[in-house]
């Protein structure tokens, strides 16, 4: 199922992208991280789950990555070429922008000359042309972690997972990035899984926002997001904006008492 | 007019003027210190009777203008030099592929790990005389001493540093499937690296050690610099004796400032060294 890439493939089949059914995570020390979890992911939808730490958000990307497996229920990958952006950048430290961009194409045993091409691709799109011969001791957090979206995006990848990547960093570098995010959304045309503990960020970014609650994670409320893609900036100050956020934040609250 | 220029001086390139005679200052006068200490010891405490046994600075180093014994110094000294150089190499790399065994399988870590450390608790001294019973050849067995001495710092820094590995970038490779030799060479080996070279340069100074301790139980063919060392001891030549000691130290120091030197070229772009 996971190989379903194929241009050949139906529409339908391949429509939803990552489909959670009734996922349970215990971890071997008895901790139940999530709790019954059903969550779709399909084409065209960028859905954003919020949850206050702890609560097991960081486990459903692992789990739909294939980095752990889930103690009961079906987590159905329906593709191959997912991104992962992690909390941190992950560059490896030794390795100039260019070098660290082309790691991915070069696990995949692509030819010099084709990772060049995609690194040079994803370099351009993320905005760090003239960079590339930097290591990443001498970028700022915001130029680390348009690298490593880079670098994901060298997989040309259809699911893109991001586990609270703007996280650490600031406020200003951190909006500038979700429009970035919004951007390379609606040119490349890949759904999104993003996990973040801010509000307003999950409001700004997706079709979709998902609440948890906490210990064990469960998702306690869905949101549709109406506002069109692309995404004004300026959406962020509007009043429909402003009661969406409220509506989140108060089912997070509930959630979490 | 001459505060400006002074002012320049302070903010062009480090190195110059002030900033020269900041960093060379102290260690020169500490220097200065040790020498004229010497002196009184040597001739104002123990006075011409006794200073044999402490001679002063000049008789030290007036031992380097006879030429007979500057040969032997400086051709025991290169006979020394060779065995560390040797030793620290197959120390090397016999700590770095033990390391990267241990690594790839934690049965050979369980299984031979507490042996390295176990290595690492002989007493050098009392076996280096049984090594000379069972390796005739003398730069052999001074190399082997120089081996044991200066492998378990490769091993067990080589092993931090292939294990320090960030779980997530761990992670990055599994999301790709990377075998285990990938893992090993491109992401293990040089996030290692800093660690290898710190452990080279601790190693270093122990093959320097270990040769000289190895000199000692060898009077035979080309004198390594501690059997050389045991010859003026013996003889109570101490002028010649701490002439030797000072070019072993000598050795000694350019040796850790040559890995050092070697550890920030490889290493010093993109990992602080201190």
């Amino acid at each position: 199922m996971s190989s379903a890439t194929t241009a050949a493939a139906t529409p339908t089949s391949t429509d939803t992208l990552l489909d959670f059914s009734n996922v349970e995570m215990t971890f071997p020390n008895g901790t139940v991280a999530l709790h019954s979890v059903d969550l779709t992911v399909k084409r065209g939808e960028f859905v954003t789950v919020v949850g206050p730490s702890g609560c097991g958000k960081s486990t459903l990307l692992r789990i739909a990555s294939g980095l752990e497996t889930a103690s009961e229920g079906t987590a159905e990958l329906n593709t191959s070429r997912i991104g992962y952006v992690f909390q941190d950048a992950t560059l490896l430290p030794w390795r100039t922008v260019q070098a660290n961009v082309e790691l991915l194409a070069e696990l995949q045993w692509d030819t010099v000359a084709v990772r060049r091409q995609k690194a040079k691709e994803a370099i351009d799109l993320v905005g760090l042309a003239g960079f590339e011969n930097n290591l990443p001791r001498q970028l700022s957090g915001g130029m680390r972690m348009r690298t490593s979206l880079a670098r994901s995006l060298t997989l040309d990848p259809e699911l893109f997972l991001f586990d609270e990547p703007f996280g650490a960093l600031d406020e200003i570098t951190r909006e500038r990035l979700n429009d970035e995010l919004l951007r390379l959304f609606t040119e490349k045309q890949f759904a999104g899984l993003f996990i973040t503990h801010s509000v307003s960020e999950a409001v700004y970014l997706s079709t979709k926002v998902v609440v948890m609650s906490g210990r064990p994670g469960t998702i306690v409320d869905t949101f549709d997001v109406p506002f069109p893609m692309p995404r004004d900036p300026d959406i962020r100050f509007t009043p429909e904006f402003a009661e969406l956020v409220g509506k989140v934040s108060h089912a997070l609250r509930e959630g979490h008492a | 007019m001459s505060t400006d220029v002074t002012i320049k001086r302070r903010t062009s390139r480090r190195g110059d003027g002030p900033a020269k005679l900041y960093l060379w200052g102290p260690p020169l006068l500490v220097f200065a210190a040790v020498i004229a200490v010497w002196y009184v010891i040597s001739l104002v405490i123990l006075g011409p009777e006794k200073n044999f046994q402490f001679p002063p600075p000049n008789e030290v180093f007036g031992v380097f203008a006879v030429e007979k014994t500057r040969t032997d110094i400086f051709s025991s000294f290169w006979s020394t030099a060779q065995v560390a150089l040797v030793g620290l190499l197959i120390a090397a790399v016999i700590g770095i592929v033990w390391a990267i065994a241990m690594n790839l399988a934690r049965w050979v870590e369980r299984s031979t790990f507490p042996y390295a450390v176990v290595l690492q608790a002989i007493p050098i001294l009392a076996i280096a005389p049984l090594i000379t019973l069972w390796v005739k050849d003398a730069f052999w067995a001074r190399t082997i001493v120089c081996i044991l001495i200066a492998l378990f710092p490769m091993v067990s820094n080589t092993l931090f540093g292939l294990q320090s590995v960030d779980r997530s970038h761990r992670e990055l490779f599994k999301l790709q499937k990377a075998s285990r030799w990938i893992v090993l060479s491109k992401l293990e080996m040089p996030a290692a690296t800093p660690a290898i070279f710190a452990g080279l340069r601790i190693s270093a100074g122990l093959a320097v050690v270990g040769a000289i301790v190895g000199d000692f139980f060898f009077q035979n063919g080309v004198l390594g610099i501690g059997a050389l060392m045991r010859k003026y001891q013996s003889r109570l030549d101490n002028a010649e004796l701490f002439a030797t000691v000072i070019v072993a130290v000598l050795f000694g120091v350019v040796v850790f400032l040559l890995f050092g030197l070697i550890r920030r070229i490889a290493v010093g772009k993109w990992y602080d060294a201190t």
